[in-house]
């Protein structure tokens, strides 16, 4: 295992550092060489992916806070827009050491304002003498913003002249980031995921201070025995770990076993951690509903899940509206004949159909359709005749809305709009069999 | 209305100049059409208070029927905060990462009807939790930023709401110039948090006392299906981060089921989130208490006829299922009715009724023997009665009263004893007379129920119903009609009693029968021989089919019977009813052209038969030939429906011209016809390119000189 050591900081704060950052010493230390001394140059810009919670975020900042290094940390999902980026990173700035001078906004319109301002408040601050870190989270916004942004900021040091240095932060390689016209290269850095031994050190590191971490370990050990395969993000494993420790005590608590019982409760436990993975953690109840379970003794059976709701009511012309988009959808247009017409004549599906449609429309997804197919097929397959009222055009903008069909195209476009049913066929199944229609028998592909 | 005080109480409205003026012009407008009669302003009032009674009434319904929802999402929003609040040291509460509290609304399709519940949503958690609430629509948030600018406008300006009169100062900061960011957010949230716990107590009690110390902020999306996912994901993103400083609640408005959250956000989204589900009730039940409220009472004269009812009814469940477009609906055929109608001066509470009767005029009188009921009912009298009633305007006014106050009876009673039928036939198998209450009323509306075969059908089953059942479901007629206001009931209920206490008295019977019918079995034992057995068991089959009656069945006969009878009194259809034409509203058909409207057969008509709008005598036709009189466009329509698929422009033009040359002269001769006129070229071009503008042609690619038709079906 690495010790941390540099020359520059003392080895107490270093010691305190890697006991706050359990397996990511390398990459501290590593981070560590690259900075070097407060006052020495760094390199201009890095780039630190890696996957969703393995510490990114984390490291950088206990890192720029214990050693107390000057720094800037801004999200970029949060200030969604250059303006409010670089405004953000000026008042950080601005109060950062200072915290009771008020300060003052300062209108930054575009980077090259920005690279003004910034040596001012580097001049004014007296920072020249260390070098300043800016930290952006999430990164990959920083390509939908202007494209002069990102390059700026990779050379952001040499740009200003001063010493300073961007760390990006990110999930997705730097292969995607790259523009077309070329930038300075960063240096890369990954931090690999966490191991199942990695997630177990470092959730069992905050027991409950009234048990012993010992049985808090042997928790954790059966919480991601149920949950490693589903899921290895860190914090969804440790708000889980919370939700079920109560759960987990209760023999203890109720005295029927001690803390070394380890089998009886891993019985007690495991069932319940099962039921947990297909409820609570899909969010199809939420944590407060779980917890309200856990204390009184429920089965999370009376609770019925969000998906448990697919059921829709539907006006009686919608649904037939939404059959026939269906119908539309998935059906060839040369079996409207075959399907609609009254007598059609016998065609077989075999020498009937083309080479390609013999794989199933089902798996190929939805395709478009014109408005006028969607009616005549609505005239055909409802029993009594329909009058083409408003009521019905607007009937399909509805279910336009709820999403239930989506347009193909543009929106403006005004003659001839092709729609597409984004249903599914349990979903058309079920609308279809409260009106008595067998939407089986008018599908193509179930021939 | 509404006020800007944020405490209850009552609050002096002063009409303002500009809405007189308005109704003003209504009532112009009511008297325009039919100068002849002078009772227009009475009518109107009466249109307009009864109108104002039907609303208060709905609106109450609406309150009443959502207070459920409204109370459970209170106590969601109450506790969502407060564990946070409480105990924060706690080990689990750090460990436990923080989400948003989420409430997933479900409200059912109706979206015309969320509007309005959305609207006392927000008054009652306005009320109770705090002032702080921001609605969002989709359409005014395609980006995070103008949801951002959207909610920060909001919420400033309910801030500034609540107490505008102290700081003018906090207005001066325009909304463009603060930093659409959650930091500002947040910063202005701990300020008027500050602000409100630093002032005297005395100023702000009764804020405090309804709002706690850091009252949350309540976003609502009105429509979750129509936002697009990366601004929800963002947005949440961006407040989970500083869920710590911020009490933040979301509220999804969701239309169709609440699968939609997981499709639209992501799993690393959605586990920010603490969602739980909160749901309306649904449009169909809505839709069944305002008909009881409003239709099934004797509470408002005003009432809709068979077709009128049907047609929304209909509209409501093929195509919209929404509540306020029915009420719209209703509105209008209050409006329609007092407008159209010189004698809905008379549809009103029956003591004033009677009062307006004597003040008629003889015009309206002379209106009065021209109703088609009316004539039906002089025709059924005796001569010298009938030239009364024909001649003596007192002696009809009269007859008017008495005959109104029968109507006022017979409304009454049709409603219990509708109610009463209703317990009967809702509890049958396959519900031959349907299972809502409004089927039952159509039934009875359209015409004599009791000769309808659904009718007969359910007797039929009516009288197989077992005991238990019969009992409750007299029971409750007994209930209807104790609590019903009509006096002729007296004698019913106690009819109805009688046959309770009769069951009653059978279920006694019952015991000594069982006795009895145990010792037949016991002689049976007794018999050894193996020829009386076979006799008298042969003689216990032959009693059982020729059996009588029981004394059961006998009574259940009876009862069926009694409610028939009771059906055949009061359930005469209402256009049978003398004067039935002053409180029904029956013209279904300008309703239908008001509400359901069609496009495109009113395109054809005005196309094919262009009199019926312009109202030119000239233009009056038998249909079939072409009129060269009519506008060329009509023209061309009429010419092109002749033609197939591909029309060629060549032969439309010729045909088109001799229509238009026909009368113009049949004495210009051939000479000039194989040369079609500048003109008269110039005007086929101009038809047919309005034609094409209408959608009816398209060129057409296939052939040159074609043009394709975008309709089908000829004349």
């Amino acid at each position: 295992m690495p010790n941390l050591e540099h020359p520059a900081y003392p080895a107490a704060t270093l010691l305190h550092l890697e006991s706050l950052v359990p397996c990511r010493e390398s990459q501290v230390s590593m981070l560590l060489s690259i900075f070097g001394e407060r006052q020495q140059f760094s390199f201009p810009s890095i780039f630190i992916y890696g996957h969703t919670s393995s510490g990114k975020t984390y490291v950088m900042q206990t890192l720029l806070n214990t050693l107390q290094l000057p720094h800037v940390f801004v999200n970029c999902v949060e200030y969604f827009t250059s303006r409010l980026l670089l405004e953000e990173i000026l008042i950080q700035l601005q109060s950062c050491s200072s915290e009771t001078e008020q300060t003052s906004r300062v209108p930054c319109d575009n980077f090259n304002d920005f690279v003004r301002l910034f040596k001012q408040a580097v001049v004014s601050r007296e920072l020249q003498d260390q070098t300043l870190y800016i930290v952006l989270d999430r990164a990959e916004q920083l390509r939908e913003m202007e494209a002069n942004i990102l390059p700026a900021f990779l050379r952001l040091q040499e740009l200003t002249d001063r010493n300073v240095t961007v760390v990006l932060l990110s999930e997705i390689v730097w292969e995607l980031f790259r523009p077309n016209t070329g930038c300075f290269e960063p240096l890369t850095l990954y931090f690999p995921d966490y191991s199942i031994g990695h997630l177990q050190k470092i959730l069992s590191q905050n027991h409950p201070p009234e048990y012993s971490a010992d049985f808090y370990a042997a928790y954790i050990n059966i919480l991601l025995g149920v949950f490693y395969m589903v899921c290895r993000d860190l914090k969804e494993l440790q708000h889980l770990a919370a939700l079920n420790f109560s759960k987990y005590c209760e023999p203890v608590v109720r005295g029927e076993a001690n803390e070394r019982d380890t089998r009886k409760l891993w019985k007690n436990i495991e069932p319940h951690l099962k039921k947990a993975m297909q409820t609570v953690y899909l969010r199809e109840i939420s944590s407060s509903q779980w917890e309200r379970l856990q204390r009184d003794d429920g089965e999370p059976g009376q609770l019925k899940g969000l998906s448990a709701h697919t059921h829709v009511e539907l006006p009686y012309y919608s649904k037939f509206l939404l059959i026939a988009a269906y119908l539309a959808s998935y059906n060839p247009v040369r079996t409207d004949k075959r399907f609609f017409l009254k007598h059609h004549g016998k065609i077989r599906k075999t020498n009937f159909m083309k080479k390609h449609e013999k794989t199933s429309n089902h798996l190929l997804g939805p395709k478009p359709f014109p408005l006028d197919r969607l009616l005549a097929i609505l005239y055909s397959i409802v029993d009594n005749r329909v009058a083409p009222t408003a009521n019905i055009f607007s009937q399909i903008t509805s279910l336009v809305t709820l999403q239930l069909l989506s347009v193909v195209g543009h929106n403006d476009q005004l003659d001839g709009p092709r729609y597409k049913c984004t249903v599914s066929l349990d979903f058309i199944r079920a609308i279809a069999r409260t009106v008595n229609f067998d939407i089986i028998k008018y599908l193509y592909d179930f021939l | 209305m509404s006020t800007c005080s944020v405490s209850k109480g009552c609050f002096v409205f002063k009409p303002s100049p500009k809405k007189r003026k308005l109704s003003q012009k209504t009532v112009n407008y009511f008297r325009e059409r039919n100068n002849a009669s002078e009772d227009t302003d009475v009518r109107f009032v009466t249109c307009q208070s009864l109108w104002n009674q039907i609303k208060l009434e709905t609106e109450q319904i609406q309150e009443d029927l959502n207070k459920q929802l409204f109370d459970n999402l209170v106590s969601f929003l109450r506790q969502s905060h407060s564990e946070f609040q409480e105990k924060t040291t706690e080990w689990t509460c750090r460990m436990k990462s923080r989400e948003i509290p989420t409430a997933a609304l479900v409200l059912g399709v109706n979206v015309t009807d969320h509007d309005l519940t959305f609207r006392s949503l927000s008054e009652v958690l306005q009320n109770n939790i705090t002032p702080y609430i921001a609605l969002l629509e989709a359409k005014d948030c395609p980006g995070i930023k103008n949801l951002m600018q959207k909610l920060m406008g909001q919420l400033m300006n309910c801030y500034i709401d609540v107490d505008s009169l102290e700081d003018e100062d906090h207005m001066q900061v325009s909304q463009n110039k603060i930093r659409c960011s959650m930091t500002s957010i947040i910063s202005w949230y701990q300020n008027v948090t500050k602000k409100t716990d630093s002032e005297t107590p005395s100023k702000k009690r009764t804020s405090s006392s309804r709002h706690w110390q850091s009252p949350p902020v309540v976003v609502i999306f009105k429509d979750m299906e129509s936002f697009t996912t990366k601004v929800l994901q963002d947005f949440i993103v961006i407040s989970s981060q500083h869920i710590h400083e911020l009490p933040l609640v979301l509220v999804f408005g969701i239309a169709t089921s609440p699968m939609i959250i997981h499709s639209l956000l992501p799993h690393s989204v959605s586990s920010l989130l603490c969602i739980e589900l909160f749901q309306s009730l649904s449009c169909k039940e809505h839709l069944s208490t305002i008909i009881d409220k409003l239709l099934l009472t004797a509470q408002f004269p005003f009432k809709l006829g068979e077709k009128v009812l049907q047609v929304l009814i209909n509209i409501f469940l093929y195509h919209d299922f929404s509540v306020q477009n029915f009420i719209k609906g209703f509105q209008l055929c209050i409006v329609e009715h007092f407008y159209s109608q010189p004698l809905s001066v008379l549809c009103c509470p029956l003591v004033d009724a009677k009062k307006r009767v004597n003040s008629l005029s003889h015009d309206q009188c002379e209106n009065i023997r021209r109703l088609p009921s009316f004539r039906r009912y002089v025709e059924n009298q005796a001569s010298e009665k009938q030239i009364l009633l024909l001649t003596a305007d007192n002696f009809l006014k009269e007859i008017t009263q008495k005959l109104l106050e029968d109507l006022y009876v017979y409304h009454e009673n049709y409603v219990s004893v509708l109610r009463c039928l209703h317990v009967f036939t809702s509890s049958l198998p396959k519900y031959p007379l349907g299972k809502q209450i409004r089927e039952l009323h159509c039934a009875c509306l359209e015409n004599r129920v009791w000769e309808t075969e659904e009718y007969e059908s359910s007797l039929q089953l009516a009288r197989m119903l077992n005991k238990s059942d019969l009992v409750t479901m007299l029971q409750q007629c007994v209930e209807i009609f104790v609590s019903s206001s009509g006096k002729e009931f007296d004698k019913t209920i106690e009819k109805l009693k009688e046959f309770l206490t009769q069951f009653q008295e059978l279920e006694a019977e019952a015991f000594q029968e069982q006795d009895g019918s145990v010792s037949a079995q016991k002689e049976l034992q007794k018999k050894t021989d193996l020829y009386h057995l076979q006799k008298t068991l042969l003689e216990l089959k032959e009693s059982r089919r020729s059996k009588k009656l029981t004394k059961f069945e006998m009574l259940r006969f009876e009862v069926v019977d009694y409610v028939d009878s009771l059906v055949r009194t009061y359930l005469v259809p209402a256009d049978h009813k003398t004067l039935h034409e002053i409180m029904y509203f029956n013209t279904a058909s300008v309703l239908r052209g008001h509400l359901n409207a069609a496009p495109r057969v009113a395109l054809h008509t005005a196309l094919n038969n262009p009199y019926c709008y312009l109202k030119n005598q000239a233009l009056k036709s038998d249909g079939g030939n072409i009129s060269n009189k009519a506008p060329d466009i009509c023209i061309v329509y009429k010419l092109h429906l002749e033609c197939g698929r591909l029309i060629n422009l060549v032969d439309w033009l010729e045909a088109f011209s001799t229509v238009v040359t026909a009368v113009e002269g049949p004495n210009t001769d051939a000479a000039s016809s194989d040369q079609v006129d500048d003109i008269i070229h110039a005007r086929f071009i101009r038809a047919v390119s309005e034609l094409e503008l209408l959608g009816f042609i398209k060129p057409s690619k296939q052939k040159t000189d074609h043009v394709a038709r975008l309709t089908w079906g000829g004349c």
